[in-house]
């Protein structure tokens, strides 16, 4: 029962990761209908730069905050300069996202150097609590609270709020918002920068998590959010968060009982829900 | 009556296709402008136009004075005028509601007067309230597609074929409601159905392959049998 446990909590820690990279993606594709693959980029900048901010201050708060900036101004910069020019296209998003993306990834090695970067976990988040046979790793627990308190926070902008009402109805009819007096570019762009804020607080975390950081990381997890947000769905908030824990525990229980089949439970995960509904466990469209 | 909105010879390219190829037409403030032709003549294409959604490459149009031509569609629709699409651009997954909220550009007490005014007039809304829009049925879909147009106190209203596809009791809801809005707004109506368009239009502009035809009363095109037979296949 205690192993259960370990790799639920493992799967879900993973899942949560992976979410917060999906969740920005899925918004990205439902509402611009941009294929961003620069953003495992994104991710791999809020890795790197948590884990600076973090030595410099020795706050891991601080280190969370300013991954978070970094992932805004250059989630702005990205969708200024890379996709303003390619909307509509979707070979060329794939051929100059995919660019960016090796740019991205290179920048970090000029800025941080070539080698992989260790990744401390803050003292407050170290360690383990023993529930009889069960170890629960602290900082696990506290990447499944932070995903889920993210997914809370959004779903209530989404839902409860008047530019949370503008990007699903942007996803659902682009045109029909614009002719309602919405200046839907400007949406996109905070759409970008949230979506791009997401992936850098996922990278942050997954620093601590995984011990150490290092350039090409971006690319494996973008792989990873791709699946899921195939699986729950384009544009689907709550169909990220699902299929992101699906592929989180399909991955860690895998791992475990079938290791040689762990990398292809997630492609086998998504070409089940493709036969059955190709659309996605979820749709957004209206 | 001062003339609300000027659309001199305009050209639209879609593609590599030329669809407008020429129309022109004045809508004058407190009236129904009814734009008429065969399916494919270039009516929603010219009121697409005129939102800025498939700009125009050559002519202009001119609202309150004002070149919009080439100005962006959330532009012109903030000067004030509001679009009622064919397919009603209805957002399924948001409820009444909510479709009326996304609207509203503003929440203050004259705002929320304004949507009283609104509910009043489709009173199905108010009934239907916290319904999905895609879960409406075709005339309450149209219903909350010209309210949310009508929401922002729109100077003028562009109507894409209201009674497409409604029952014959719903068209009639349909029209009653277009004769109060007039009241407060001119309007521009795309209508193959010429009872209706004929019933509720001040003015007429005939368009055929992309170009205007011919313009004037509606009460001088009822009378004029060829012309309806020639290019409304009617009479």
């Amino acid at each position: 029962m205690e192993l259960i446990i370990n790799l639920l909590i493992n799967g879900l820690a993973t899942g949560m990761l992976i979410f917060l990279l999906a969740a920005g993606l899925t918004l990205i594709f439902g509402l611009m209908d941009v294929l961003n693959f620069a953003h495992g980029g994104l991710f791999a900048w809020g890795a790197f730069s948590g884990v600076w901010f973090y030595g410099l201050t020795n706050s891991f708060t601080v280190a969370i905050i300013g991954a978070i900036l970094t992932g805004i101004v250059l989630g702005f910069i990205t969708e200024k300069l890379i996709i303003t020019p390619v909307y509509g296209n979707h070979i060329q998003q794939i051929l100059i996202t995919l660019g960016f993306m090796i740019v991205l990834s290179e920048m970090l090695k000029v800025v941080f150097g070539p080698n992989q970067l260790a990744a401390k976990t803050p003292p407050l988040l170290s360690g383990s609590w023993e529930i009889g046979d069960v170890i629960i790793i602290k900082y696990r627990l506290f990447i499944i609270i932070v995903g889920l308190i993210v997914f809370g926070v959004f779903q209530f902008i989404l839902k409860r709020t008047k530019i949370g009402l503008i990007v699903r109805a942007g996803v659902m009819n682009k045109e029909m918002v614009q002719a309602l007096g919405i200046n839907i570019k400007q949406v996109f762009l905070y759409v970008f920068m949230a979506g791009a804020a997401l992936a850098a607080l996922g990278g942050a975390l997954m620093a601590p998590y995984s011990g150490v950081v290092y350039a090409e990381m971006g690319m494996e997890f973008a792989i990873l959010a791709f699946i899921v947000v195939v699986i729950g769905g384009m544009g689907s908030f709550p169909g990220s968060l699902l299929a992101a824990i699906l592929v989180g525990l399909a991955g860690s229980f895998m791992a475990y009982y079938v290791p040689a089949l762990s990398l292809a439970v997630n492609m086998m995960l998504m070409a089940i829900v493709l036969i059955f509904r190709p659309q996605g466990l979820f749709t957004a469209k209206g | 009556m001062s003339i609300l909105l000027k659309v001199d010879n305009i050209h639209t390219h879609i593609g590599q296709y030329h669809i407008l190829q020429g129309v022109s037409f004045e809508a004058k403030e407190g009236e129904v402008s009814v734009l008429l032709g065969r399916n494919g003549a270039g009516k929603t294409t010219t009121l697409k136009t005129i939102m800025g959604l498939t700009p125009a490459t050559s002519g202009t149009v001119t609202f309150l004075n004002e070149g919009i031509t080439k100005n962006a569609t959330h532009h012109i629709a903030s000067n004030g005028i509001g679009y009622v699409p064919e397919d009603q651009g209805i957002f399924g997954a948001l409820t009444v509601e909510e479709n009326l909220k996304v609207a509203m550009r503003k929440e203050d007490d004259a705002a929320r007067e304004r949507q009283e005014y609104v509910l009043e007039l489709f009173p199905d809304l108010k009934k239907y309230w916290k319904k999905e829009g895609g879960h409406l049925s075709g005339g309450q879909k149209q219903m909350l597609s010209m309210a949310r147009a009508f929401i922002n106190d729109s100077k003028l209203l562009l109507i894409d074929e209201p009674s497409k596809g409604l029952a014959p009791v719903v068209i009639e809801k349909v029209m009653e409601a277009i004769v109060e809005m007039k009241k407060q707004t001119t309007i521009i109506l795309v209508e193959q159905n010429f009872i209706m368009a004929s019933r509720i239009g001040d003015t007429y502009t005939l368009i055929d392959d992309g170009e205007t035809v011919q313009s004037g009363q509606m009460s001088e095109l009822v009378q004029n049998e060829e012309l309806k037979r020639q290019y409304l296949g009617i009479g």
